[in-house]
């Protein structure tokens, strides 16, 4: 099989995030960078496909210089090859512009099947992997719990509001991964010894003929709004507290 | 020129869904102040009887497609409708819920409508006629205001955020032609697994009562789901207690989990990791059980009661009780 996983690099979830006083983005200093966690998921699916049917697995980042360090933990953890699309031009990237710069690339590639995750933690859009599908006219199932590939199709299961539901569908197709679907492996020390003589293609967006001027902009970034300090219910016993909670979720919150 | 404001209408199993009603009424607020007209999409079959409802919140004009192809949600069916519907309507912003189904046709529509979104807002107002939708980013940890340039100017809409208004209009039923040929589809509904519990969607509910570590068992989760019986509310849970096995995966607030804006978010044995915090941060009203003084939940709780959760909780229980 052919297949793709898409990564983003991001701020570790743990990260402090300051934003910049001039509102224009974060601050990036000191921030440690780390694979965005449902890309991992993909990539795990990824792999385990391979495994199984095999093939070999292409990881595809857009991203600046520091983001070919995600694409070589992905590699270390066994993916073959990656491609690094690295323009200083897509540096503000919207989610159609990231997708059009994925889908110009992985195109030449014919995949039998390609993952992103559900959403990146950083701008937290979740539109990537369906603009994706869409440009290259192929099927998706979202934000994917269970995945089952039989042959040409596939059977992909998502959690709905209130149930499960499972799409069938054909290959190729676009599937996003959400926590649930695997448990992602650490990189092996042999893996990370290996993952540096893996091939990672570096490509600019002339290069791939895609334009980067974006059609949705950050205007302005805020730290988030401040919340009143709260109370701390004093009494002495459990009851006691319980019952001034209850009053004032009644009468000061008139939340129940 | 593209005028007016649009919104997609989520109905299941011909009902409309919530948060359908705060969209309308987030687009009817906009369009008193731009003095435009808000039209909605209907999606469904054997919807024909429900679709007028939506004149209620506000929308002029309700396009309905009823076809037994839009019976359940493909992406497919229902990006095409939509799609070739904004081509011919050309509204100037178009909405949706992000709602899982509404996030997932609201991006498949970014790429198809070759334009730009506002994931998940939590706010929108008008500047200069064009549309500022303000989202959480970061996992909360920064606000973003967006401006979309491209055409529609696309927002989702984070459920139980935006208040429903009744504010009624004509609510006029026009049918369209969505020439969705269901032979042609790649994708198909296999099963649908109906959670029949009665238990109470975490992302729809007002109130939430949520359990961690804290709760030292999934056995002891029966006393949350006490109080949650009582204030009609649902049932979450920290990652530390969905990757013990105590509650399943739906169960999981967070950055990797749900994001969840209730009235009132009752988190018990939680300390407050950052990723926790990234799901219900934008809760109206928090409340903090913790017999850890130091907690960081604390910092963000509006009301913390400092003791054993396997003490208080029951005795919450039984004052709510006694008043409602
Ligand atoms: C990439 C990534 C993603 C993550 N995503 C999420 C996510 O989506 N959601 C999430 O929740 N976490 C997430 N986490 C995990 C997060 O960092 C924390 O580990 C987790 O939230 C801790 O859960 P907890 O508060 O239940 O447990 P703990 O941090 O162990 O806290 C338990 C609390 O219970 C209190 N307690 C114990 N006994 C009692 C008692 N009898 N009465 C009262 N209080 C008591 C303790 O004082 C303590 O504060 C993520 C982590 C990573 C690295």
């Amino acid at each position: 099989m052919n297949i793709v996983a898409c990564v983003k690099q991001v701020p570790d979830t743990e990260a402090l995030i300051k934003v910049k006083a001039d509102g224009s983005g974060i601050d990036e200093g000191g921030i440690k960078w780390v694979m965005n966690p449902y890309d991992e998921y993909g990539v795990e699916e990824a792999l385990k496909l391979k495994e199984k049917n095999g093939g070999e697995v292409t990881i595809v980042s857009v991203g600046p210089a520091r983001a070919l360090e995600t694409i070589r933990t992905a590699l270390a953890m066994g993916a073959e090859k990656g491609i690094h699309i690295s323009d200083p031009a897509l540096d503000n990237a919207d989610a159609y512009t990231t997708a059009s710069a994925l889908a110009a690339a992985i195109k030449e590639l014919s995949p039998d099947i390609i993952f992103c995750g559900m959403r990146a933690i950083d701008d937290d859009a979740g539109q990537v992997g369906s603009i994706l599908a869409e440009l290259m006219g192929l099927p998706q199932v979202t934000v994917v719990t269970k995945l089952e590939v039989e042959g040409a199709s596939a059977k992909a299961t998502k959690a709905i509001e209130g149930g499960l539901v499972t799409y069938e569908t054909s290959l190729p197709c676009v599937i996003t991964a959400a926590k649930g679907l695997n448990e992602p492996r650490y990189a092996s020390l042999p893996g990370i010894m290996k993952a540096k003589k893996k091939p990672v293609d570096v490509k600019d967006a002339a290069a791939l003929g895609i334009s980067a001027e974006p059609k949705a902009k950050v205007a302005k970034m805020t730290p988030p709004p401040e919340r009143a300090p709260g109370k701390k219910i004093a009494g002495e016993e459990p009851a006691q507290k319980a019952a001034e909670l209850v009053k004032l979720l009644r009468e000061e919150a008139k939340v129940i | 020129m593209a005028k007016g404001i649009m919104v997609v209408a989520e109905q299941r199993d011909g009902a409309f869904r919530k948060v359908s009603f705060e969209i309308a009424s987030a687009a009817r607020k906009l369009a008193d102040e731009a003095g435009e007209e808000v039209s909605a999409v209907v999606l469904g079959s054997g919807v024909e009887g429900i679709a007028g409802e939506l004149g209620k919140y506000g929308v002029d004009t309700i396009y309905l497609a009823d076809d037994p192809v839009f019976e359940k949600y493909t992406t497919e069916a229902y990006a095409a409708a939509v799609t070739k519907l904004v081509k011919e309507k050309d509204p100037a912003i178009l909405l949706l819920a992000a709602s899982v189904e509404g996030k997932d046709l609201s991006s498949r529509l970014v790429g198809s409508l070759a334009t730009g979104m506002a994931s998940d807002c939590t706010e929108l107002r008008l500047e200069g006629g064009k549309l500022i939708a303000t989202r959480p980013v970061y996992a909360g940890k920064a606000f973003a205001e967006l401006e979309i340039t491209g055409s529609p100017q696309m927002a989702s809409l984070r459920p139980n955020v935006f208040p429903v208004v009744e504010n009624a209009k004509a609510g006029a039923v026009e049918k369209f032609d969505a020439g969705v040929d269901a032979s042609a589809l790649k994708t198909k509904v296999a099963d649908i697994n109906k959670d029949t519990s009665g238990k109470v969607e975490l992302t729809e509910a007002t109130v939430i009562v949520s359990g961690g570590r804290g709760m030292k068992g999934p056995e002891n989760y029966q006393i949350l789901e006490e109080l949650a019986n009582v204030l009609g509310a649902a049932v979450g849970a920290s990652r530390a207690a969905v990757d013990a096995g105590w509650r399943p995966q739906t169960d999981q607030v967070g950055q990797t989990g749900k994001v969840v804006s209730p009235n009132l978010y009752i988190a018990c044995g939680i300390s407050g990791a950052i990723q926790h915090l990234a799901g219900m941060g934008s809760s109206k009203y928090i409340v903090a059980i913790n017999k850890d003084d130091e907690a960081p939940i604390f910092a963000k709780a509006d009301y913390g009661i400092v003791d054993d959760l396997f003490k208080v909780v029951p005795e919450i229980t039984t004052e709510v009780k006694k008043i409602l």
